[in-house]
């Protein structure tokens, strides 16, 4: 476990995982937040429903195991106490638009004299070349990073994922870069930049958009509820519906696919709605690349026919002996009540004293032998550990009244 | 075999991974210098190196695109683990290595006695990491997973598409495969650092399907606390508009728009010629632009359908509004800004020529990940892994190898 480090967290809704990641995995992370708190605490939703920066679920997913303190860093006031701050923190994970801090005399250029400081800055575009100014949604980046483009009908624009997931890209690259930075300074001493854009980190897996580009100068396009990029003759359906809802399947021959496929005629079998052509059909050799529609229909029908007489459940419940591989389409409610995620103890339910109830969240992103990386404690209240903090510092209780009084803090 | 400079000099990975989610995670060691062998098989190639496209149009197991891009840095060592000698060997690669990693479906690391008890058995202070579809342990473990069905499990495809219409998967297909890579490689770093503290090695289990859900968590918690399952919502936005995707000139071109302020719309609508658009009671505030968005949208769309992407974001990014091009891969490759970020690495390969290999997702200052070597050929570096990291006389390896050990 790291609980041997101190990261202070200074990012916004751009760069919350970092942090995360770094404080499941023990790391003693501080948030700082602006007195009166973090802007992003006004995304929804709330619980409870009405906009409260205290309730923010948004906030809630991605701050828990961190603790909070408000610090007004425009004020020079503030900013003597951030540097003594940096003193005693291995890492600053920061998304300020690039060099907004060093114009505050408070940028990573300013701590040369702590050589082991690691510093993350997480930023739309990076910290330098042509781009880095400019400004940002995750609607814009995504565009910019490819998966956009792939995404939706294609008869159609380009449609979202409608979860932020640019700053998810790049706050869990800003936690490798985090600890690969680490593991250099623990043989070194020496502390580095970590630069993290978060057009890139969205970029950076475009399965194999680029590679096709470059050896056949063709463009994956959008291909909807049908899948892109394998038989340049026949469309190949991957969102099927079913009973109540909708089932993730795509046809993959040769030996990729030959074991679901037959296992799913054997099982379509069982209940007799396998057709002589699909019992009849040899997987191994199956070319989806250049199959051509007559056998597609012949698939495709049957198969459809068969996901039409079965709930989500269903499906789930059959491919899981059969070793088909199938995803129906979980619902929130499926996540929470999934057998696998109960078994695994993946739910786990955090206590929020001052809304007089608990929460469910995820417990942990992983099962380690020898580190205990679940959730301990919810998201921090604005300022909730000011006193704590600031007294391990060296702040009175009056310098505390007074720095609140100069809304320093 | 030449010891590689970087951050993880020296660091001795075995990997016995499959298809994306192995070569990604090793990726952020093997750029920064570790030394990562995978274990392969010609008699089960990995999926990737028999997946289209291929150079020329010619199949061929070292001629795929798809495995070439991700696959720079590793080294490739054969082995036919049915073969009765395999066990020997790998016993052997086991000693060798640091860290044991696998994306294999649950069973068949068991199947050929590489579990971590007997990982354990073999050197006391292993660090083994698994990376499965569901998870080593639960009633899914032994379910054949890949990205193509995780994202939908994970329930990804509520959040993509539009209202009343059918759920959309992520068009980058096997998208969830780059998620479970970047919380592996941070715990492992956390592992390597605890057993450099504690002398002790450790097991290490994640399950794609359970980091996936931490990519829609917010929405996950909506559920919790409101009992609302998501709806779609296309490319608009509760907190602004405009907010979406608009044609523009060319062949299937499009741009990004996203006003989030006042000022901006005032902005906005001098920079597209509308400037009475601002006092417009139809657009006037977010609340009345929210009311009239298909209407808002098609004045903008008949704005932009006269410019390039590029138009539409130089313009509007000069005038202080978040406005992009939606970049497909061509664009990615040219992109001005990701081409001063280390992402993508020409490397000469022999059979594949001068060809962009994935480079690194984020810049550290001081220690940059760097392009070593270019994809292995399959079993490229069996004989040198032999022969100078386990020791093997050239007699032994010749002997094996006609024994068809090294397949």
């Amino acid at each position: 476990m790291l609980n041997h480090l101190r990261a202070l967290d200074l990012t916004d809704d751009r760069g919350f995982l970092c942090g995360k990641i770094l404080a499941d995995l023990g790391v003693n992370v501080i948030k700082i937040e602006k007195p009166g708190g973090d802007a992003s605490r006004q995304i929804g939703g709330f619980w409870g429903c009405a906009a409260n920066p205290e309730r923010s679920l948004y906030w809630f997913a991605y701050n828990s195991n961190k603790k909070g303190i408000t610090l007004d860093i425009t004020q020079p006031k503030g900013q003597e106490i951030f540097k003594k701050l940096v003193t005693t923190t291995d890492f600053v994970i920061e998304s300020f638009p690039p060099s907004y801090l060093d114009k505050l005399g408070i940028g990573y250029k300013d701590f040369s004299q702590h050589k082991k400081l690691i510093w993350a800055s997480i930023t739309p575009f990076g910290a330098e070349g042509p781009y880095r100014d400019f400004r940002d949604s995750d609607l814009v980046i995504m565009g910019m990073s490819g998966t956009l483009y792939q995404t939706g009908e294609s008869d159609g624009p380009p449609v979202h994922i409608s979860v932020p997931q640019a700053c998810l890209h790049a706050g869990a690259d800003a936690a490798v870069g985090c600890m690969v930075a680490y593991y250099h300074r623990e043989n070194t001493g020496e502390g580095q930049h970590v630069d993290v854009s978060m057009q890139q980190s969205a970029a950076w897996f475009q399965a194999n958009a680029v590679p096709t580009y470059e050896m056949n100068g063709t463009i994956i396009k959008r291909a909807g509820s049908f899948r892109a990029g394998t038989s340049s003759q026949v469309a190949q359906r991957q969102v099927w519906q079913c009973k109540d809802g909708y089932v993730f399947f795509n046809v993959i021959g040769g030996r990729t696919g030959a074991k679901t496929l037959s296992a799913l005629v054997e099982w379509m079998n069982e209940e007799k709605l396998a057709t002589d052509f699909l019992l009849n059909m040899d997987w191994e050799t199956f070319d989806m690349f250049t199959v051509n529609e007559a056998t597609m229909n012949s698939i495709s029908v049957p198969v459809g026919d068969f996901f039409l007489k079965h709930t989500r459940k269903e499906l789930l419940q059959g491919a899981v002996p059969r070793g088909v591989s199938i995803g129906p389409l979980s619902s929130m409610q499926d996540l929470i009540e999934d057998e696998c995620l109960k078994e695994r103890d993946y739910w786990t339910e955090v206590e929020h004293p001052e809304l007089n109830t608990s929460i469910t969240y995820p417990r942990t992103f992983i099962r380690a032998t020898e580190m205990d990386c679940d959730i301990k404690f919810r998201a921090p209240l604005i300022g909730e550990h000011n006193d704590e903090i600031y007294k391990d510092l060296g702040l009175t209780a009056e310098n505390l009244q007074a720095l609140k009084k100069e809304e320093i803090i | 075999m030449e010891k590689r400079d970087g951050v993880f000099s020296g660091l001795k990975i075995l990997s016995y991974s499959w298809a994306v989610v192995g070569p990604l995670t090793m990726k952020f060691f093997a750029d920064h210098g570790a030394t990562v062998i995978r274990i392969e098989s010609s008699i089960r190639p990995c999926t990737m190196r028999s997946s289209a496209p291929y150079k020329d149009n010619q199949p061929g197991l070292n001629r795929g695109g798809y495995f070439t891009y991700y696959n720079g840095n590793i080294l490739s060592f054969t082995i036919n683990m049915n073969h009765p000698k395999a066990k020997d060997i790998s016993r052997r690669l086991v000693e060798w290595c640091d860290v044991f990693m696998e994306n294999y479906t649950p069973g068949v690391m068991e199947r050929w006695g590489l579990d971590y008890e007997n990982l354990k058995k073999i050197k006391p202070d292993i660090i083994m990491l698994r990376q499965s579809g569901y998870g080593s342990s639960g009633p899914y473990k032994n379910l054949p997973a890949f990205g193509m069905v995780l994202g939908p499990i994970a329930g990804m495809p509520n959040f993509i598409g539009w209202p009343g219409k059918e759920p959309l998967p992520v068009g980058v297909s096997a998208y969830t495969d780059c998620i479970s890579p970047r919380f592996a490689t941070a715990a492992l770093i956390a592992a390597l650092d605890h057993r450099k503290r504690t002398g002790k090695g450790q097991l290490l289990d994640l399950s794609q399907f359970e980091t996936a859900i931490s990519f829609i968590l917010p929405g996950l918690l909506d559920y919790v606390a409101t009992g609302q399952e998501p709806e779609r919502i296309g490319n608009s936005s509760p907190y602004a508009a405009p907010h979406a995707v608009f044609r523009c000139k060319g062949d299937d071109r499009w741009c990004t728009i996203v006003v989030n302020t006042e000022q901006e719309w005032c902005d906005f609508c001098s920079e597209i010629g509308q400037p009475g658009l601002v006092s417009d009671p139809w657009f006037d505030t977010l609340e009345h632009r929210k009311q009239n968005e298909d209407a808002l949208n098609i004045i903008i769309a008949d704005w932009t359908v006269r410019l390039t992407p590029e138009e539409v974001m130089t313009r509007l990014q000069s005038a202080g509004i978040a406005a992009g091009v939606v970049e497909n891969a061509k664009d990615n490759l040219d992109d001005p800004q990701l081409k001063t970020r280390n992402i993508y690495w020409p490397m000469q390969h022999p059979e594949m020529g001068n060809f962009t290999h994935l480079g690194q997702s984020f810049q550290l200052s001081k220690t940059p990940a760097k392009a070593y070597s270019p994809a292995p050929l399959l079993g490229e570096h069996t004989e040198a892994i032999c022969t100078e990291l386990l020791g093997m006389s050239d007699e032994e390896f010749v002997g094996l190898m006609q024994e068809g050990v090294f397949e």
